[in-house]
């Protein structure tokens, strides 16, 4: 059972429930943030949206909810945990992931597809991919541009935590055209692209699709 | 007790806003204006023994809440 973890201004959590219900036939729940247990579930998703509104920083105050103690503990346990846009940036913000998301160079919400290379095929969202693949998928985001010091990109780069980079264009700004990082042991995944609405031939694109898929199968493996 | 925190990109990190309004100042002729920065102040009240007290329940604040040390500096005042 994965679960899509709900706060109040997740508005991509119903297509993240869509892509893992209805195009990947797996079990998938909502789980409101005030529900704290996380047992049960053997992978989680941290939506997009703009929970709390985006005040403060994007993600600030989601990140600092109870139930992200528990997220901490069930990926200590090596439990698979993708965060998608506002989602990626609650696990910066949570500090599950390393570095921050701020705002576009261009201050402008951007909303289009973009190209990325794959650049792990190791992590439990990236396993199936082709190292160096181009991968095509929508972004929509005002704070994506991914920030961290030279110590941590250096540590991000040694230990091949960076999943995906912004390939031709650099829609944000991010450092180093990061789109994706990982956590060093591979099992928190985060990234502004939004795989859920690039999973289904209808949608325009399926790359979104094998990053299900990838978590489903390191379930399966574990 | 009156708390003024100010919050502030760490220097060197890019602030798009400021730069914006910079470049918008320019474009209304204010050739001389350059380096445009800005900052985000918190105000509040906290009720404390002292003024060391509140500042340091100011700072576990920032800490917790609403600074966040990758990208930003902050500055506690008490008055």
């Amino acid at each position: 059972m994965i679960g899509v973890l709900q706060f109040p201004g997740s508005n991509c959590d119903l297509d993240v429930i869509h892509a893992l219900r209805d195009v990947l036939k797996a079990d998938a729940k909502l789980v409101f943030f005030k529900e704290q247990d996380l047992s049960g579930l053997d992978g989680l998703v941290v939506p997009g949206g703009f929970s709390y509104g985006d005040h403060l920083r994007a993600g600030a105050v989601a990140a600092k909810m109870p139930v992200l103690d528990n997220v901490r503990e069930f990926a200590a346990e090596g439990k698979p945990v993708l965060g998608i846009c506002n989602g990626f940036q609650i696990l910066c913000e949570s500090g599950l992931l390393p570095g921050a998301l701020t705002k576009n160079t261009s201050l402008k919400f951007i909303c289009k597809w973009v190209e990325m290379e794959v650049c792990n095929d190791t992590s439990a969202f990236t396993m199936e991919y082709e190292k160096g693949q181009t991968v095509r998928m929508p972004i929509a985001h005002g704070e994506g541009r991914y920030f961290c010091d030279e110590k941590t990109l250096a540590q991000l780069k040694k230990n091949g935590q960076i999943c995906f980079r912004y390939k031709g264009e650099n829609p944000n700004g991010a450092l180093d055209n990061i789109a994706g990082i990982c956590n060093e042991e591979g099992n928190v995944l985060g990234l502004m692209p939004h795989p859920e609405r690039c999973s289904e031939k209808i949608l325009g694109g399926e790359d979104g699709r094998k990053m299900f898929e990838c978590m489903l199968g390191y379930i399966k493996s574990r | 007790m009156d708390v003024e925190i100010t919050v502030k990109l760490k220097k060197g990190l890019l602030n798009p806003e400021a730069r914006t309004i910079g470049r918008s100042l320019n474009l209304l002729g204010y050739k001389n204006v350059s380096d445009v920065d800005t900052k985000k102040v918190f105000f509040m009240k906290i009720d404390a023994s002292s003024k060391d007290v509140a500042k340091k329940q100011a700072d576990e604040m920032c800490r917790r809440l609403l600074t966040n040390p990758v990208i930003e500096d902050y500055e506690i005042v008490t008055k």
